[in-house]
């Protein structure tokens, strides 16, 4: 499904010129790769041609406007022959001449680099494409996968995949898709089995990415199958059936097609005079949503300052007084910070060094997709944490805590500064099992400032 | 001496006929009317010393500029670590995006890597599978190129209707910025690409790594690895010490800290080309590969952010304009909703899949405007409506919002983001 047919037609309109550049470049790269047995018969050139070809010969087919489909090729050409115009002398000694219609590509290597290991390289390739290319051995079955997912995946996606708060939905909004609020999930949406593994594998779970074994994320993956109603409960995902699986949603996408469905819409010579049938009227304006962040005069942020102590306005308006209020605002911005000393005072009053609580409100920015703090925080993805220094451990109001830090309050678990220190340079090796998914800090100093930060907050 | 008797006279005969032209130049005239102090005495600035060399060894704007910052809207995501944030396009001028302001979007928040650390591999359909250092990278024939990467997302909030105020959270998901670097098909050719390769995938060292698979002609054509922005080292939050340009197509595809080049056969088909990306259509399917941006302008000031307070008389229009699709050679104006359109003039070099700038001069009646740009490029595509849009795509498409910015400039000069029918 990812070959041929499917073929960008961005790629069809850019033409000829780009269909002899990429032959040449084939060529020229496998031609004269010094002291390798490269191994690649000139013949495969022309091989290689036809299926270009063929694209073009689809261009042609469709009816796309000329002018688009010169613009890829001449726009960039323009810019690019302009840098190379003084080639520099390189390391074998020359540069290909350039082609009249599109920048070449230098005719010999210049021996740079060195080779990657195969080591180094099953490091870092773990990429999985949807024909299965790069999957790991391995496997794992629904009822691993839901454990597994309950310990790493939960605390944002929630235990069913649903999503807490506006974390990604994993599960359901099956035939969805043309509904006024589509949910696009891995069931209802996702093209390919392999996105998942793929995306888990290398970025899940955030903050402690490539963490997961192949046959935890073969589990995971069998989770959300079964989640999706793709799988049964007793299902096994490995290796060998993994391409087996198709998803629901696996022919809903097509190659972008605006060069064919828009551009001949969109082109042509457009109207100067007399373009409206009567007068535009408002439909819908921005301001009546309150969705804008805005500053302390109620201003949208960001918004330029008044120049002038008196703005000339014209005479038949009156907006002087909606005017006035913003000069006054860094007034208005000095309040809450004469207020945060005020609260901190109360707790652990030892020496609050105002730059190490600003550097640990930088760190804080980590964990507040988790933790909110504040006044009027709620309970998130994670409790609240106002106050949290010296407090008892589990005991903020409503919110759910796992059962290994039940069981470490239940044993006396206070969160003062050592423990809190030890829990976040590693917050799994300190609470087996713990709900909480951040990788932790490894930074002695970030934590000590996110540490101080946090007494500064208060109850 | 001699010529000050000339000076008061003309000034004089100058206010009262600009006062005579415009209401809205009686204010300025009258705070002529009695002497300006600012003129009259001699400022500590003009008598003591300003800052020695070095005071900022390498400068930040001047604290008078503070406003002029990048801004997010926190409601869009859920963690500031994968997040974006807006340009203050509002604020800028020219072409040049300068770094310290130009958008962020991270999926797993901007990493600290060192030129040292920095490795590069290429492997996959390659007869030579390699790791670069930094300094290697830097003995590639090197490059310049001026682009613009806008995010697919930019303006996606406003499908359903008018959103937000100000075109930093409208349209302010965009940089410009001038680019030094090497082509990606000088370090392809290095590796020599096998006949089967026919695509090229990008991934990053961040924990999103955030892969692309950018088809081998495009790969081949212009696309860069960029070390240099604007003349100086990358950002961190732009990918330092080195980042993918891919002119002309969506800022997703330009990943940052660039760690692995890979050669496949097939696209690889990651998270962010499909479940993110992707244009869903009205019939519940999905438009994918959607890379390049088209044509598309905002007006810049005046702006909900940026307010007429000069009343009546000469008024700037100023605005962005840009198509990932070549070059833009012209932008139109109108004043009346789209009724009547005059074109703007081009300021500066309109260069392909780089920002453009353009400026249309008038003098405002001090009466109610809808203010709009539209932009044509050099295929003669003309930025379309939001409604044209949405006739073909519906309201659910997210991506790729083109369209057509209206504003509400109201009598006292302050700005509206609306729509208009």
């Amino acid at each position: 499904m990812s070959k041929s047919p499917e073929f960008p037609t961005i790629l069809a309109v850019t033409g000829w010129a780009t269909a002899a550049t990429v032959a040449a470049f084939v060529m020229a790269n496998t031609g004269h790769a010094p002291g390798e047995a490269v191994g690649v018969p000139m013949g495969s050139a022309s091989a290689e041609a036809s299926p270009v070809t063929d694209t073009v010969a689809e261009a042609e087919v469709v009816p796309a406007p000329a002018a688009t489909a010169e613009a890829p090729t001449t726009a960039p050409a323009a810019e690019i022959i302009l840098a190379q115009a003084a080639p520099e002398p390189t390391a074998t000694g020359s540069i290909a001449p350039a082609a009249a219609e599109h920048p070449s590509m230098p005719a010999n290597p210049l021996g740079l680099g060195r080779a990657a290991l195969s080591e180094e390289i099953d490091a870092w390739d773990v990429a999985v494409l949807p024909d299965g290319t790069g999957l790991p051995v391995g496997s794992g079955d629904v009822e691993t996968g839901d454990e597994v997912f309950a310990a790493n995946c939960a605390s944002c996606h929630g235990d069913f995949a649903e999503g807490l708060d506006s974390w990604p939905v994993l599960a359901g909004g099956d035939n969805s898709l043309t509904d006024p609020r589509p949910v696009k999930t891995v069931g209802s949406y996702w093209p390919y089995l392999s996105t998942v593994f793929d995306y888990v594998h290398r970025s899940m779970p955030f903050g402690s990415a490539q963490t997961l074994t192949p046959d935890d994320t073969y589990a995971i993956t069998a989770f959300l199958l079964y989640s999706n109603g793709i799988v049964e409960d007793d299902f096994v995902l490995t290796n060998e059936n993994f391409t087996s699986i198709v998803m629901p949603n696996a022919d809903g996408f097509y190659p972008d097609d605006r060069a064919q469905t828009e551009y001949p819409l969109f082109t042509g010579e457009p109207c100067m005079e007399n373009c409206l049938p009567g007068t535009p009227q408002v439909t819908k304006r921005a301001i009546d949503l309150k969705v804008t962040p805005t500053d302390a005069d109620g201003k949208p942020a960001g918004t330029l300052p008044v120049l002038s102590d008196a703005p000339a306005i014209p005479a038949v308006v009156q907006v002087a007084a909606d005017e006035a209020p913003a000069v006054p605002e860094p007034v208005a911005e000095a309040a809450p910070v004469a207020e945060a000393p005020a609260e901190s005072a109360p707790v652990e009053t030892a020496a609050a060094d105002p730059a190490l609580i600003a550097a640990g409100a930088t760190v804080f920015k980590k964990c507040s997709s988790c933790h909110k703090v504040g006044e009027g925080a709620k309970n998130a993805v994670g409790p609240t944490l106002n106050g949290i220094v010296g407090h008892d451990a589990g005991t903020v109001e409503g919110f759910k805590y796992s059962n290994p830090l039940l069981a470490m309050a239940e044993a006396g678990l206070v969160w003062d500064e050592a423990n809190l220190n030890a829990f976040l340079e590693n917050p799994r090796s300190f609470m087996k099992g713990t709900r909480m998914a951040f990788a932790g800090l490894k930074s002695e100093d970030e934590r000590s400032a996110v540490i101080a930060y946090l007494a500064s907050l208060g109850g | 001496m001699t010529d000050e008797p000339n000076i008061n006279p003309s000034r004089r005969t100058f206010l009262r006929g600009s006062a005579a032209a415009g209401a809205g130049l009686m204010a300025t005239a009258a705070h002529a009317q009695t002497a300006d102090p600012l003129i009259t005495e001699v400022q500590d600035y003009a008598s003591g010393f300003g800052d020695p060399v070095d005071a900022a060894p390498y400068g930040t704007p001047i604290s008078h500029e503070a406003h002029v910052v990048r801004r997010n809207v926190e409601w869009l995501t859920e963690s500031p670590v994968s997040s974006i944030n807006f340009t203050p396009i509002h604020a800028l001028e020219g072409t040049i995006t300068p770094q310290g302001c130009a958008f962020e979007r991270h999926h797993s928040g901007a990493i600290d890597m060192t030129k040292q650390d920095y490795r590069l591999m290429i492997n996959g359909l390659v007869d030579r599978p390699l790791v670069f250092t930094f300094e290697d990278l830097m003995r590639f024939p090197r490059h310049i190129t001026t682009a613009f990467c806008e995010c697919a997302a930019n303006g996606g909030m406003e499908w359903g209707g008018a959103q937000l105020e100000g075109c930093q959270f409208t349209q302010g998901m965009i940089h410009n910025m001038e680019y030094t670097g090497v082509m990606l098909r000088d370090l392809l050719a290095e590796a020599g690409v096998q006949t089967a390769g026919k695509w090229v995938y990008v991934e990053g060292h961040d924990a999103s790594s955030n892969g692309r698979s950018i088809p081998l002609e495009k790969a081949l054509d212009d696309v860069m690895v960029a070390f240099f922005a604007n003349g100086e080292a990358l950002r961190k939050e732009h990918g330092y010490p080195v980042r993918l340009v891919v002119p002309g197509w969506e800022g997703n595809m330009w990943v940052k800290w660039i760690r692995r080049i890979a050669v496949y056969d097939q696209a690889v088909e990651g998270r962010e080309e499909t479940s993110k990306y992707t244009d869903l259509m009205p019939d519940g399917r999905a438009r994918k590969w959607t890379w390049v941006m088209d044509a598309k302008s905002v007006i810049t000031s005046p702006s909900p952010q940026a307010p007429i307070r000069h009343g009546a008389g000469p008024l700037v229009i100023t605005g962005l304009a840009w198509s990932g699709n070549g070059r833009v050679t012209r932008v139109d104006v109108s004043t009346d909703g789209g009724n009547t359109w005059a074109p703007a003039r081009i300021s500066g070099d309109a260069k392909s899949k780089a920002l453009t700038r353009f400026h249309h001069d008038m003098n405002w009646d001090g009466s109610e405007m809808f203010i709009l740009s539209r932009a044509v490029d050099e295929t003669g595509y003309v930025q379309p409506t939001k409604q044209a849009l949405r006739d073909i795509r519906g309201t659910n498409n997210v991506y790729h919002n083109n369209a057509i910015q209206v504003w509400w400039v109201r009598a006292d000069g302050e700005v509206e983001n609306v729509e208009i029918a």
